[in-house]
């Protein structure tokens, strides 16, 4: 089947009931999203797909023909972090850094949607993303200063 | 695994009469949690997001494929705030009503604003339409009336909403929670009241000796609210659960319940 990858067409060969989180770490070695809960609740998967945040793991690969999605590695490089990722790495917002691909796409879609959030739209944007460090402090004030 | 994207709800119910057990999969919120533990095997799947009319939604119509953040902005205040409510913003951007509805939890968000206001669930197969008015619908707990070979198309809202609703829900944080008990209440022009609840049955329910006292009443003292929050605790009937005790989800139901009516008043 073909995904439409950060802004790029890809083969991947599917067996069957995959989630696109499987498809991304394992056939495309996306290693951004991550894998942990597997059922929504922990947002470190976070991919956007038609630009909307999704859980990655909730979306079965199949039905992501024709979707555009975008996963962190679309958002910024380690050359050239989006201005988040810089807040994040300026603020100290990182700690084991688990969470933070998810975070980063979900503060994208956040700021593409309200480029100036107030602090309570910052915490309801990240509501479906947990930090186990509990960093959130210094998240919700990296994503306040981008 | 076989997959099918229909684009038109004919087609789709064309492909469930040669595939009469099916899986629908719309979000994918409820099945792929299902499937990714494997709870439940894909042989065959109607993926249903590629078809636009079941994304409509219009004054009494909302069809299956309407998102929770579509509710969200939608002109029902008791859906609207149900919506607003559902798990997190990555949930709330592909789970759909109808699949709130195909999983028909007693905790579904939707429910008590479809309850309250009697909304009917219309399902299609290649042999017609059926509605079935909401208590119809729900036959117990992630049980509905839907037959193989059918889809729900939407939901059928009555020509006259009560224009006062409001729903809230206890749980234990604001965001991605399931409900402990959630609660909708809604009051028409001629003052009439309407009450239901979920995660405290088996189903959605409404408290209808509540709704009678306080429509025969009419007026809203202490003593009446009283009566109200106490004929709400008589009436649902909840289960001790890993979530919460029954006692308190019958106490939390009355306090809710009665919040909400002196919101609506
Ligand atoms: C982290 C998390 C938090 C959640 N929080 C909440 C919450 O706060 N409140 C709440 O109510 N729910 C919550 N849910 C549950 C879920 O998101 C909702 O029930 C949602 O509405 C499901 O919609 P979906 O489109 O994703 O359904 P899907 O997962 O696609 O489908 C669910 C079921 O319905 C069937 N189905 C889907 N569409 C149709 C159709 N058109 N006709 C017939 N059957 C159909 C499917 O076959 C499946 O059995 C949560 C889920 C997760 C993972």
């Amino acid at each position: 089947m073909k995904l439409n990858i950060n802004g790029h067409e890809t083969v991947v060969e599917v067996r069957g009931d995959e989630n696109l989180l499987w498809v991304l770490r394992e056939e495309l070695h996306l290693k951004g999203a991550k894998d942990a809960c597997l059922q929504g609740e922990c947002g470190s998967c976070t991919v956007l797909m038609d630009g909307e945040p999704v859980c990655s793991c909730l979306v079965l690969a199949a039905d992501a023909e024709g979707a555009e999605i975008v996963t962190v590695e679309g958002i910024g490089t380690p050359d050239e972090p989006h201005p988040i990722q810089q807040s994040l790495v300026d603020h100290g917002a990182a700690q084991c850094g688990f969470c933070t691909p998810g975070i980063v796409v979900s503060a994208y879609h956040l700021l593409e949607t309200h480029p100036s959030p107030s602090e309570a739209d910052v915490r309801e944007a990240l509501a479906g993303n947990i930090c186990r460090c509990t960093g959130y402090g210094a998240i919700i004030r990296a994503i306040g200063d981008v | 695994m076989q997959i099918e994207y229909p684009t038109t709800v004919s087609d789709a119910v064309d492909v469930l009469a040669s595939w009469p057990d099916a899986t629908l999969l719309s979000g994918g919120t409820d099945l792929m949690v299902e499937v990714n533990y494997r709870h439940r095997r894909l042989d065959q799947v109607v993926a249903l997001r590629r078809i636009a009319e079941l994304a409509e939604m219009d004054s009494a119509w909302i069809g299956a494929g309407v998102t929770h953040a579509r509710l969200e902005r939608s002109p029902w205040q008791g859906l609207a705030e149900a919506a607003r409510t559902v798990g997190s913003p990555q949930i709330r951007s592909v789970g759909t009503i109808g699949g709130n509805l195909g999983t028909a939890s007693p905790a579904g968000d939707t429910f008590p604003f479809l309850a309250a206001v009697d909304a009917a669930i219309v399902l299609r197969s290649a042999s017609g339409v059926r509605t079935l008015p909401w208590d119809e619908f729900f036959t117990g707990p992630k049980q509905n009336a839907r037959r193989p070979g059918e889809l729900i198309a939407g939901v059928q809202l009555p020509e006259a909403v009560p224009a006062r609703q409001a729903f809230a829900k206890v749980g234990r944080r604001s965001a991605m929670v399931i409900a402990i008990v959630s609660a909708c209440v809604t009051r028409n022009e001629d003052g009439d009241v309407t009450v239901a609840l979920g995660a405290v049955g088996p189903t959605v329910l409404r408290a209808r000796q509540a709704e009678a006292m306080i429509n025969a009443e009419r007026r809203l003292t202490d003593t009446m609210l009283d009566e109200f929050q106490r004929l709400v605790a008589d009436e649902v009937q909840p289960i001790d659960d890993i979530r919460a005790s029954a006692a308190y989800r019958r106490h939390a139901s009355g306090v809710l319940a009665r919040r909400l009516l002196e919101r609506v008043w």
